[in-house]
Formats: structure tokens, C-alpha cells, sequence
């Protein structure tokens, strides 16, 4: 069946697109406008009691004793609960997973017994009547530590001086290498060999929704409902029912309206274990929600790494090899069930991506460290990788002295060259890099704006040009986490149901947070169907609804929730036809469905209204002949399977303008072009690249979680932690490459990661750009403006 | 122990007694007293503007107002503000150009770019973007956001 021009409608009838590539606006943004969505926060029960957790002031202590007495005689607290009594409720769990070799991890119970690992580990719940008397009751909890020594650096940890877990000989959690061989001898050969080490400062995801959850235990069914903020509701389904002890069909966990996730909440995190187990241990419903200080302590964090990265190349330009070696800190344990190895394993599979040298090794270290836990947040490994790549290929085309964008078009992956092995061993199904540097080139003007750039010089305003191209896994198979021994789906399901008045019902697998899952899903059925979008309903983020699957994370709500959304709709319309065929008494194959109508396949004559239809087959089918039975409820799956991954490609570019005085960097404007397949909703699509273009100018400019060398978070409030506002941020050009996946019907790739991916790479060769004829240079994100003053020999 | 004061506010135009403690902010009295949970707490510590409400005419932070504070004030929420309409144009714009994801920040967004186009004669883009720089959003990069406020501002009579 064609691919290219879709969705198609049954073989033989006009190519329609239908709602597919328009910008339409998502239903659900209605009610998020008026303050009328329901955020777990939001949700009240009866006799529902709120959870608090006392929190390690320590990284690094053994707990010699916990005194409860004065905070349970205060008027309003329920109980209060140490490690030991929450585990009674709930198992503990170890993060690997088998595909990452060797990788190790001790357990984690929900709340810590006998050893604080992090400052902010819980180490006790206070559950009360209402959150502030909870709170009032954590003052009155008494507890004696002996600190142990602490393992705060990463270098550190790697040499293994202290070993944070007696259990294991060294601190480290994971190691890979990797090696095509021949590198060291490109090296030899090569004119040119540039080396860069860089640093990436550990930042999180800042939701503006804190984590937030609700947990409600019916004892006499031994039942367990849970309202969470969470991306991946039938993950969660499992891990409640293993880890409490309830049956899976027993489990629901409903997500309503997410006020955020990025990443941070797809992760089993201890204080919400700890609150579903309080509620089977307390027979009631129990809530927490995370405060901001919290959230700083105990969100995961992400991407600390310090990275050496060198290339070789020819003075032609011709790049022959990279070598990496990068060491990445993820705190004291393995996050479950995803794991805090992938992201450096990302960074390995994705170094270089964009390039056609064949020659790549690559070494990998993952510590244990006694600072908050690391894992997968927004574009995983992405933004380390493309900003090493771009870092290290800018350095190398300054060295050369040629112009870098003239550099990347030398050394690109052909537009012609695929399918295609990349050294890492990751697979390209179509990639379109010099379609896509060629049109970031013209919409951005590129060499106006660099002979701007000339002549603002001689008046001293130092502006700044950067590239940075990259590579995107989207899509992802079961090769991602469901191989390694993950329950985690990589399948996800749509179930559409035709209702007696011809509207439509959607139930998916994925999830929404905000980025429009439900207004394209609505688009695709539409489509598919033959219906209007104001026909279609959509309902994600319930395990009591809707088919199982994956949820949201990883780039794959469009192209793989979309995919069996698609599929579901033709199967429904081919039942349709079935239905109105048996009324019409014509042959199925000469009708169509058009605008809620079915219709004369050759002629497009209106046959009968679908709310006509709708009657007949569930309030009258004793019209229809007696062997036939109308199914106006189908489901139907979709999980990628061809590629491990489905990757994108794309291009960023920044501008900048540095005060050399003060060492700020203004953003002058942001250009991103992407190949994300088939775009279903170009506005949805460009909103997704803008929003996280500037998750990753924070990243390059602002965000870090400091803390002291004692391991204390040094800056864990909004106050201090700096995020992107508005007064800073840039007006951000987008465009397309359209290059669909021939994989699905769809053609759909993932877009919501690209943006986050490849900003800071591309801020971070505009300033370097602009730093260039003072002969300064950055390398250690954020730049900050005592970082800039300090290369530029300021301070 | 805990001291309670007993306070008369009017909120969304509706007069409203209750007992508070003293300690309770503005934000919790209206989310959990009132049950007007279009107001969200993002970061009770004064920064993001999530909480953002109307107090006397003026933008405050939820947060950062205790509930006795606003004894015999007018309080105006998204709620109210939506179902009088004064916030049609601003929602009508957001909406168009999907200037909201998650939708977390968006009362509080929504009621910061009102106080701009009651109070200010055509901003500049530039004047929008500085106006709305206390609320966070991690969504949308806030572009779309201040192209919101810009066709509204733009057409305004």
C-alpha cells in the first residue's frame, strides 16, 4: 500500500489527507483555558488523608535512630511510619536491565531503612488529616545520624577511593565500550586532530505540576485505584500490582490532565510507592504531592557528564574518526525500571550520528554518587551528544579555516546513502541532513547574517553564529527497554467506537501532557473514519479504558499511538461500509464514507447519515439479516518493528550577541529545520520544537543543580535554580522536511524531543562563535556570565 | 496552637465568610476552602506565577498573600473571569494559536496578560514579553504566548 500521501482511504477510492496536515487547535485546550482541568491536586475523596516525608538532611548517613513519639501526639496525624514499616506494604527493586551488560544497582525500598544515600532521600511518612498538620508533625520527628562519608564527584567515584554500596567492589553502575577498530590509526593518518573535553552541568525538568499522586485502596475488593501525574499509566498499572501485591486487573491508575512531564514523570520514584503502599496499609485514600523543594531534592535529575571527545579529519575537511571517553554521575542508585544507564548509552550510539566517517570509539563510565538520582529527561543523551559532535566539528572547521556550515555540508550523511549503518551499530531507515541544512541556510539568511557579523565586529559587538545538526531516536521498539527485561510496552492500542449518533469514540494507549497526543489523534480518526473533528472524542490515561500500551515518552505518542489510531479508524470504516451495505442493500465495495455521510464511492451521492446508520445497528438490528452482526467497536495495535529506532534529523542554528563587559548572552533569534515525517498538525509540530528549543537554551545558559562538596543542593528553590522566562528568550523560526517513515501507514516520526536535543549545542557554537577573535572559548554548560568573563580573562 | 480569623471577601462576585488559619495563603483558602481549583500552586515560594490572582483589580501572587489579607477584598479568579467573559478574547487567542501545552501556568498567564491589556496602551512585543516574565512556563517556549497577546492587544479598540 502507498505511504507516501496519507492516510489513504480503502484501495480504489480518492486520496484524501483529510485533516491530516492541517492546523487545527486541540479540543482539550478548552478546558485548560478556563482552569477547568483536573491536575491530581485538583481531586478530593473521602476520608483522604495526606502523606509527607521527612527527608534526609544528609548524603550520606546511616539512621541510628527515629523517634516518632511527639509527632504522633499531635491532634490530626494519622500515623507515622518508618522504612521498615512501609516495606512490610512494599517490595523493594533493583534498576537494571539485562541489555545493558553488566550493569548494577542495590535495592531501593520506598523509603529508606537503616542508610540514607542522597540529601532528600525519604527516610519516614507522616500521614495526616490535612497536608499542613502533616507537615507540622515532620518538625516534631526526631532523628540521630552518623554521617558516612560521602561520594560527591564524579571523578571520584570513578577512582573508587570510598565505595558508596558495601555490596559492590567499585562505584560503578555501568561500563560500556565500544570500538569499529582502526581508530588509532585514522588518528595517525589524519592532517588534523582536534580535542575538546567538555562539561554538562546536571539539571531537571522543573514541571510545573509537581509530582503529584493519590492512591486509593479499597480493602474489600483488594483493589487499588491511583490518580497520578504519570506519562506511562499501564507501566505504573504493573509495577503497583508487583510491588504492592494486587492483582494487575485489580490496579487502575488513571492520569487526568499533566501539568507537564518531560521525562520526570515516567519514573518509579519512592515517595509515590510509598503512598500507594500507605494506602493498603491504612485502608484509605492517601495523596502527596511534591512541593518545589522537593521536587529540586528528589525530581530526577539528568545529563552531569564530563566528556573528552577528539576527531581527526583531513585538511580537505574530511572527517575520518571520532573518539570519546565520557563519564556521567547518576546518585546512588539505578532509577527502575528504565534504568541511569541509557542516557550515557545514548551518548555513545549518538556521537558523531550526523557524519559519514566510519571510524568511532567509544568509552562509557556510569557512577554511583551520593547527589539526587539521575535518569531519562527530555531528549536523553541527545543534548550531551550533539553538543560534543557540533563542539568538537566546529573546532575542527576553525582549524582548517573552513566556514563550518560548508564544513557539515562535506561531511553529512548523503540524502541518497541510506538505508544506512552508523559506526555505533544504529540503524537510519531516511534521513535527509542536506535538504535540511540547505533550507536552515536560506530561511536564516546564513550568509547575510555572517557578513553582518563582519562588519558589527570592527565596532565591537561580537555577535555569534552556531550550527548544529543532529540525529533523533523516536519511535522506539521493543529493542529500547521490553529486550532488556522491562514490562514497559513498546505496542500501543487504539480502540474506536462508532456511538448511535455517528460520533466518534477514541481510546489510546498514549497519553497527553500538553503536547496535543488527543487533538491529533482526533485528526487521524477524523480522517480515517471519514468523519468531522467535532464528531470525534478523544479519552487517554486510563489502564480501566483504554487498550494497553506505552504511554508517552521517547518521541512515540504520534508515530506509534498515532499509527494504531489510524488503523483502528480504517477498520472501523471498513465496518461502516458493512453495516450501511446490509442496509443499502448495494455492494460495500461502491460505497464511501464523506463528511459523517456514507456516500456513492463513483458518484459521491449522499447514501445515509452515520447517525442514521448508528440507530439501525444498535437500536434496530432486527432489520439486518440474521447472520450478520454490526461491530461498531474496533481496536487495533501498532508497534514498530523493522528498526530498533525511527530516527529523525534535523538542524539548529542560534544567534547570539555577547556582552564582553558582562559576559551576558543575548538571544537574537533561533532557527530549527526537522525532518519529523509526516507533520499531522504543523502548528502542534512547530510548538513542540519551540517549547523545547528553549528546555534547551536553559540547559545551555542557565539551569544547574549545584551542590556543595559536602552534597548538599545548593540552589534547589525557583528562586535560585534559574529557568528560561519569556523576557529572555528569542522569537524561534521553524520549517520542514517532510521524509515519512515507510515503516507505517502513517509516516509519522517523533518531534517532541528534537528541539531540547540540539539548542544547547547550537547557543554553544554561537557564543564560541562570538568569543572567537578574543581567542576565548566555553565549554562547560550553562554559561554563565562568570564563565564567559572568566574565558574572556575578565575575572 | 493555631490562630483563626474569622474573614468576609467577595470572590468571582460572591460574598464569602469562613474561619481561616492565620498561616493559610490566599491560593490554599481559594483551592481547598472554596474548591476554585483553576488556581494552581506551581512553586509556593513567589516565582513562577502560577497562582497568579486578581485582588482589588491588582495581579498578585496567591502564594504570597495569606487569606486574611484578603478580608473585604474583591478576589477575581480564572473561573469567575472566564464565566464573565472578560478573559473570551485573551482564551479565544490562546487557544487559535495553541499558546498553552500542559495548561498548569495558563490561569495564571491568562490573568498576567489581562492586568497588561487593562493597564498599558499597545505594548511592544517587547513590553509583553517583560510583562509576562514572572510566569514559567516549560511548555511553549512562550512565543506563542506572546503572539496571544500581541493580536489581542493589536486588536483592541
Amino acid at each position: 500500500m502507498g505511504k507516501a500521501e496519507l492516510p489513504l482511504h480503502a484501495p480504489g477510492t480518492k486520496v484524501d489527507r483529510g485533516y491530516i496536515g492541517q492546523s487545527v487547535p486541540r479540543p482539550n485546550a478548552k478546558r485548560l483555558l478556563q482552569g477547568r482541568g483536573t491536575y491530581v491536586d485538583d481531586l478530593k475523596l473521602p476520608r483522604l488523608a495526606h502523606v509527607v516525608f521527612y527527608r534526609s538532611p544528609h548524603a550520606h548517613a546511616k539512621i541510628k535512630r527515629l523517634e516518632f513519639s511527639a509527632a504522633l501526639k499531635l491532634t490530626g496525624v494519622i500515623g507515622v511510619f518508618s522504612g521498615k514499616d512501609v516495606a512490610e506494604y512494599c517490595t523493594p527493586w533493583v534498576g537494571v536491565l539485562a541489555h545493558l551488560k553488566g550493569i548494577k544497582s542495590p535495592p531501593q525500598h520506598a523509603v529508606a531503612i537503616d542508610r540514607a544515600c542522597w540529601q532528600g532521600e525519604a527516610v519516614a511518612a507522616v500521614v495526616a488529616e490535612t497536608r499542613a498538620r502533616a507537615e507540622d508533625a515532620l518538625a516534631l520527628i526526631e532523628v540521630e545520624w552518623e554521617e558516612l562519608p560521602a561520594v560527591i564527584d564524579m571523578e571520584d567515584s570513578l577512582a573508587g577511593k570510598k565505595i558508596i554500596h558495601n555490596e559492590f567492589s567499585d562505584n560503578i553502575c555501568f561500563r560500556r565500550e565500544h570500538d569499529t577498530g582502526g581508530v588509532d590509526e585514522a588518528f595517525a593518518a589524519a592532517d588534523v586532530v582536534v580535542e575538546e573535553t567538555f562539561d554538562f552541568g546536571r539539571h531537571t525538568g522543573v514541571c510545573l505540576e509537581m509530582r503529584s499522586i493519590l492512591a486509593d485502596y479499597n480493602a474489600a475488593e483488594h483493589s487499588l485505584t491511583v490518580y497520578h501525574s504519570t506519562q506511562a499509566p499501564h507501566m505504573m498499572q504493573d509495577i503497583f500490582s508487583r510491588h504492592l501485591g494486587i492483582p494487575e486487573a485489580s490496579v487502575r491508575v488513571i492520569a487526568r490532565d499533566v501539568g507537564g512531564s518531560f521525562g520526570i514523570k515516567v519514573h518509579v520514584y519512592p515517595d509515590e510507592m510509598a503512598t500507594a503502599a500507605l494506602s493498603v496499609m491504612l485502608r484509605r485514600p492517601v495523596k502527596f504531592v511534591a512541593d518545589r523543594l522537593e521536587s529540586f531534592a528528589t525530581d530526577i535529575h539528568a545529563r552531569e557528564h564530563k566528556a573528552k571527545v577528539r576527531l581527526a579529519c583531513t585538511k580537505a575537511g574530511e572527517i575520518l574518526a571520532f573518539d570519546l571517553d565520557d563519564l556521567t554521575g547518576i546518585g546512588p542508585y539505578s532509577v527502575y525500571p528504565r534504568t541511569s544507564g541509557i542516557e550515557g548509552n545514548q551518548v555513545v550510539n549518538l556521537t558523531g550520528g550526523p557524519y559519514k566517517h566510519q571510524k568511532y570509539r567509544a568509552k562509557l563510565n556510569v557512577v554511583f554518587t551520593n547527589k539526587n538520582v539521575t535518569c531519562q529527561y527530555r531528549a536523553v543523551g541527545h543534548p550531551i551528544a550533539v553538543a560534543l559532535t557540533e563542539g568538537i566539528v566546529d573546532k575542527a572547521a576553525a582549524k582548517i579555516g573552513m566556514d563550518p556550515a560548508e564544513f557539515r555540508r562535506k561531511n553529512l550523511i548523503p540524502d541518497d546513502a541510506y538505508p544506512y549503518t552508523f559506526p555505533s551499530g544504529v540503524k537510519f531507515e531516511k534521513l535527509s541532513h542536506h535538504k535540511c541544512l540547505d533550507l536552515l541556510l536560506e530561511k536564516m539568511q546564513y550568509e547575510q547574517i555572517r557578513l553582518e557579523q563582519i562588519q558589527l565586529r570592527k565596532k565591537g559587538i561580537y555577535r555569534g553564529i552556531g550550527l548544529a545538526a543532529m540525529i533523533e531516536v523516536t519511535n522506539p521498539s521493543p529493542a529500547f527497554y521490553g529486550v532488556g527485561g522491562a514490562r514497559i510496552s513498546a505496542q500501543d492500542g487504539a480502540t474506536l467506537r462508532l456511538e448511535p449518533t455517528g460520533m466518534v469514540t477514541v481510546m489510546c494507549s498514549v497519553t497527553e501532557q500538553g503536547q496535543g497526543t488527543e487533538g491529533i489523534f482526533a485528526q487521524i480518526a477524523a480522517s480515517a473514519v471519514g468523519v468531522s473533528l467535532e464528531k470525534i472524542k478523544v479519552i487517554t490515561g486510563d489502564t480501566g479504558v483504554t487498550p494497553y500500551g506505552g504511554g508517552t515518552w521517547a518521541s512515540r505518542g504520534a508515530g506509534i499511538g498515532g499509527e494504531a489510531v489510524l488503523l483502528s479508524g480504517r477498520a472501523l470504516r471498513a465496518n461502516i461500509l458493512e453495516i450501511a451495505s446490509k442496509i443499502l442493500n448495494v455492494d460495500k465495495d461502491t460505497l464511501d464514507i464523506e463528511s459523517n455521510t456514507v456516500v456513492s464511492k463513483l458518484t459521491q451521492e449522499k447514501k445515509l447519515l452515520l447517525e442514521e446508520l448508528g440507530r439501525v445497528a444498535y437500536f434496530r438490528p432486527d432489520t439486518l439479516p440474521m447472520d450478520f452482526q454490526a461491530e461498531l467497536t474496533v481496536t487495533r495495535h501498532y508497534t514498530p518493528r523493522q528498526y530498533g529506532f525511527t530516527f529523525t534529523n534535523g538542524i539548529q542554528a542560534s544567534l547570539v550577541e555577547v556582552d564582553t563587559d558582562t559576559g551576558f548572552v543575548k538571544l537574537l533569534k533561533h532557527w530549527c529545520v526537522e525532518d519529523s515525517g509526516t507533520v499531522i498538525n504543523p502548528m502542534l509540530v512547530d510548538e513542540q520544537l519551540r517549547g523545547g528549543v528553549v528546555q534547551g537554551i536553559g540547559a545551555a545558559l542557565f539551569e544547574e543543580c549545584l551542590y556543595s562538596p559536602e552534597g548538599q543542593l545548593l540552589n534547589g528553590n525557583m528562586a535560585d535554580y534559574l529557568v528560561p522566562m519569556s523576557g529572555e528568550m528569542p522569537d524561534i523560526i521553524c520549517a520542514h522536511v517532510e521524509t515519512p517513515t515507510m515503516q507505517s501507514q502513517l509516516g509519522a516520526k517523533g518531534v517532541g524531543e528534537a528541539g531540547t536535543a540540539g539548542a544547547p549545542g547550537a547557543v554553544m557554537n554561537a557564543i564560541n562563535d562570538a568569543l572567537a577573535p578574543l581567542n576565548a572559548r566555553v565549554t562547560a554548560m550553562p554559561f554563565t556570565p562568570e564563565r564567559i568573563l572568566k574565558a574572556l580573562g575578565r575575572v | 496552637m493555631e490562630h483563626e480569623y474569622d474573614i468576609t471577601l467577595t470572590v468571582n462576585g460572591t460574598a464569602v465568610s469562613r474561619r481561616v488559619p492565620a498561616r493559610q495563603h490566599l491560593v490554599d483558602f481559594l483551592r481547598d476552602e472554596l474548591e476554585l481549583t483553576g488556581s494552581h500552586a506551581g512553586c509556593e515560594h513567589g516565582v513562577c506565577g502560577a497562582c497568579t490572582l486578581r485582588v482589588n483589580g491588582e495581579i498578585v501572587r496567591g502564594c504570597l498573600m495569606l487569606a486574611v489579607q484578603a478580608n473585604g477584598c474583591r478576589v477575581d479568579t480564572i473561573e469567575g473571569l472566564s464565566d464573565s467573559k472578560e478573559l473570551a478574547a485573551l482564551q479565544k487567542a490562546f487557544y487559535e494559536r495553541n499558546a498553552l501545552q500542559c495548561g498548569f501556568c495558563t490561569p495564571g498567564m491568562l490573568l498576567a496578560a489581562q492586568d497588561l491589556i487593562l493597564k498599558s496602551n499597545r505594548p511592544t512585543r517587547e513590553e509583553i514579553r517583560n510583562h509576562i516574565s514572572g510566569n514559567y512556563c516549560r511548555c511553549t517556549g512562550y512565543e506563542a504566548i506572546v503572539d496571544s497577546i500581541e493580536e489581542v492587544v493589536n486588536g483592541k479598540s
